[in-house]
């Protein structure tokens, strides 16, 4: 027994750090994902126990084909008109994001984040879902906002903390509130809404309501303990919600490996909760169409919440304040396995007859032309430093009503 | 309602220490029928909950333990039976999780009443508390609201250690679009829980759990009288409001000011007894709001102030507390403000009345204010 306590162990341990698969000045290197190809992953009844689909959280859901054609039983066969204004709404985010990048080149701005490459996803999801539902975005969901035609303008008011701002110069550029279109006021610590849209819906149901609630976190905070807080409580009460996990690959500059996606998928998170999941090719407009409508259907049938992971690239950097050319190939957006999103929908548009290259034409100018009328009303109403909400305000809304602590300290200011 | 819901009275004393269960204790208050009963706190509270959720379907009670058992202080006891298995029950152990769906429910449009169980177990639920919660309103231009209450009983006394004893208040005063309330008596108690339940803020409720079964005077080798032995304890049994922000006088006097809440209200005035002052003990009752005119009348008519507070002394709300009474009564002042606090440590168990502030230490404080003017 002695011996055996004062023996060693035989070999000494080592510390194991991930690394992504390409650093800058590789060539990328994706053979280490896990893809279907299109129309092959079985799609469950929507009754199903999360057990006996519990290998979908390790497929990959997708529709469109390399051809262009929609495949297999997850199709959601939408109609040419519902896929335009698709196409159409991701164009005109695309077209957003391209123009509020510049703006804050050229200072109008103090911050902007795109969402390159990941249109389908706030774009279809927000389509599908109702206003009266509440989405709980994190800052790549302005796709939502667009989609269902909240005023652009509003937004770049939104950005340029100007004196028609719709949240008075209080938040970071691009953190919309927006009520009315189902759109919760944004958080920048990241993780914190998952927990709060399970409470929003869990709300739903016990008011005997009929809507849902429908989040959205990155790959990155899923780390977070706010995440498996809300797969917890999501599960115990069967909330009415629709978790999404968007693995676009970084979180600013650690690769989804460093929150454990090397391990397990995203989506397998889900099946230690008891709760279903899908994992899904988040370029396929129609992939995220047909399984948030699955999810959907769940939620409204009172089945309680799925856990979506939505496997796509964030092309563009985090944000105007990251080089994403220190810490990854720099043509691994290019190199994406699984495309474009707006390339894909326009090429299976194109292949069934509904689009042609003069009608994408057409629409990329009408947003370019939407985006630009809309910056000009804004950067009339002032940009960053041009105009701003009267200091007042930034004293109200701390509080119903202000207290006296407010009340002198806004007369100090003299206001 | 399942038969989960049956409920005993052997599961009543299950749990719950020999010393926070009160035999004597009035029986709790009904939801419906006006009247006046004797109450000690943990009865007052559960009455102010009881009563909300009869009157508004919007307010429902969760927590751990707080649904089927009641609550492991019994705050919520009976809720479950009365109001439904959909309106008052448990939580996982997630402090986080539970103040986040409270915040969606809030948005939502209901007001939840969460259940801290005690006050130490809030820094996982912090973030949400601080970063959510409490920026709710502004950040979003007044489209959101959070309209939660946080209870949870704090505060030492009972041989807690110190995962059961602390006093975090400061943390959360220092949080603007936060609201703290401190009831020291089971009147204040159901009326300030009523006024937070109704309030349009998010409201951090502390319950002294020292003083849930009875009044508390410090001295902790003598007896002390029950709760229904006081004046406070005499609770409609009704809905009623006390305001939130208003200070209550609890014993008027003309040389010295002394500001405390929750449990040190009590132990300030058995310090005014024992030093035989002529004090004026304020019960501040809610930190935030913060009564600033009782406190500058007093101070201004007595000429001196000593502030009573558990929390460790550096940083603690007393000295928020002094730096206005300076800035806004400078040339009132007789003597230096003193402050009466808990230790710069961590909450010791073996240690505990050599740490929470007594009668002693007050009327030492009181009468070098007395002794230390100009």
């Amino acid at each position: 027994m002695n011996d055996k306590m004062n023996k060693k162990n035989s070999q000494p341990l080592s510390l194991r750090v991930p690394e992504p698969s390409g650093r800058p000045g590789d060539t990328p290197d994706f053979s280490h994902l896990q893809m279907d190809p299109a129309g092959v992953v079985e799609r469950p009844e929507v009754g199903s126990t999360p057990y006996q689909m519990r290998d979908l959280a390790f497929r990959l859901i997708r529709v469109l084909d390399d051809e262009g054609a929609a495949v297999g039983p997850w199709n959601p066969r939408l109609d040419p008109e519902t896929m335009r204004r698709g196409l159409k709404a991701m164009i005109l985010t695309r077209a957003f994001d391209d123009r509020m990048h510049r703006a804050h080149r050229q200072g109008k701005t103090s911050f902007y984040m795109k969402c390159t490459g990941e249109e389908a996803i706030a774009v279809a999801q927000g389509m599908i879902l109702s206003r009266e539902d509440m989405g709980f975005p994190t800052y790549r969901q302005q796709g939502l906002l667009i989609a269902r035609g909240y005023p652009l303008v509003a937004m770049m008011n939104q950005i340029y903390s100007n004196a028609e701002d719709p949240i008075k110069g209080r938040q970071l550029p691009i953190m919309y509130s927006a009520k009315d279109y189902g759109f919760f006021t944004i958080s920048g610590n990241l993780g914190t809404q998952v927990p709060q849209a399970v409470g929003w819906a869990m709300a739903s149901a016990y008011k005997g309501d009929d809507k849902i609630a429908i989040s959205w976190i990155g790959d990155g905070a899923t780390a977070e303990g706010d995440f498996h807080n809300a797969l917890t409580f999501a599960s115990v009460y069967r909330a009415p919600v629709i978790l999404n996990v968007v693995n676009n690959q970084w979180a600013i500059s650690s690769f989804q490996g460093i929150a454990g996606g090397l391990e397990t998928t995203f989506a397998s998170k889900a099946i230690g909760y008891g709760l279903p999941a899908l994992r899904v090719d988040g370029n396929d407009f129609l992939a995220v169409w047909a399984a948030t409508q699955w999810a959907e259907e769940r939620a409204r049938s009172n089945q309680g919440a799925t856990v979506i992971e939505l496997f796509t690239y964030r092309g563009a950097p985090h944000s105007t304040s990251d080089d994403p050319s220190r810490y990854r190939p720099g043509d691994e957006h290019e190199k994406w396995p699984l495309g474009d999103p707006i390339e894909r929908l326009r090429q299976h548009l194109t292949v069934i007859g509904e689009w042609d290259d003069e009608r994408h034409a057409a629409a990329l100018k009408d947003a370019v032309e939407k985006v630009r009328a809309a910056g000009k009303e804004s950067e009339a109403i002032g940009t960053l430093g041009q105009s701003r909400p009267s200091v007042k305000t930034m004293f109200e809304e701390v509080y119903a009503t202000e207290d006296w602590r407010l009340i002198e300290q806004r007369r100090e200011v003299g206001v | 309602m399942s038969e989960q819901t049956t409920f005993t009275d052997a599961d009543r004393n299950d749990g719950v220490e020999p010393d926070m269960v009160d035999q004597n204790a009035a029986p709790a208050s009904e939801a419906t029928g006006a009247g006046v009963v004797s109450m000690n706190m943990i009865q007052a509270l559960n009455s102010a909950i009881d009563v909300k959720m009869a009157e508004d379907a919007n307010v429902l009670s969760f927590g751990e333990d707080a649904g089927y058992f009641g609550g492991v202080f019994r705050v919520t006891d009976k809720l479950q039976q009365k109001h439904g298995l959909t309106r008052s029950f448990d939580a996982p152990i997630s402090e986080c999780g539970i103040v986040a769906a409270a915040i969606g429910m809030g948005a939502y449009g209901l007001r939840p009443v969460v259940e801290i169980q005690f006050a130490d177990y809030i820094y996982p639920a912090y973030d949400q508390i601080v970063s959510e919660a409490a920026k709710m309103r502004y950040r979003s231009g007044g489209q959101f609201t959070s309209p939660i209450t946080v209870r949870s009983p704090y505060g030492g006394g009972i041989f807690g250690g110190q995962t059961h004893s602390q006093s975090p208040e400061s943390l959360f005063t220092h949080i603007a679009g936060l609201k703290v309330v401190i009831p020291s008596n089971p009147y204040d108690a159901k009326g300030l829980l009523t006024a937070a339940i109704e309030d349009d803020d998010p409201v951090v409720f502390f319950e002294p759990k020292r003083l849930y079964n009875g009044p508390f005077d410090g001295w902790h080798e003598k007896p002390v009288s029950p709760w229904k032995a006081q004046d406070l304890a005499q609770v409609p049994t009704g809905k009623y409001v006390e305001p939130i922000g208003k200070a209550r006088v609890m014993r008027e006097g003309n040389d010295v000011t002394i500001l405390a809440y929750g449990t040190m209200v009590w132990v300030a005035l058995a310090g005014a007894e024992h030093a035989g002052v002529d004090a004026e003990v304020i019960d501040l009752r809610s930190l935030v709001p913060l009564d600033i005119e009782a406190i500058e009348a007093s101070v201004k008519k007595t000429g001196r102030c000593v502030i009573v507070h558990e929390a460790p002394k550096t940083s603690g709300f007393g000295g928020e507390l002094s730096a206005l009474v300076q800035e806004r009564c400078f040339y009132s002042l007789e003597a230096p403000i003193a402050r009466v606090t808990g230790w710069d440590t961590p909450y010791p168990h073996a240690f505990e009345w050599e740490y929470f502030p007594g009668p002693q230490r007050v009327a030492d404080a009181l009468k070098s204010v007395m002794t230390g003017g100009r």
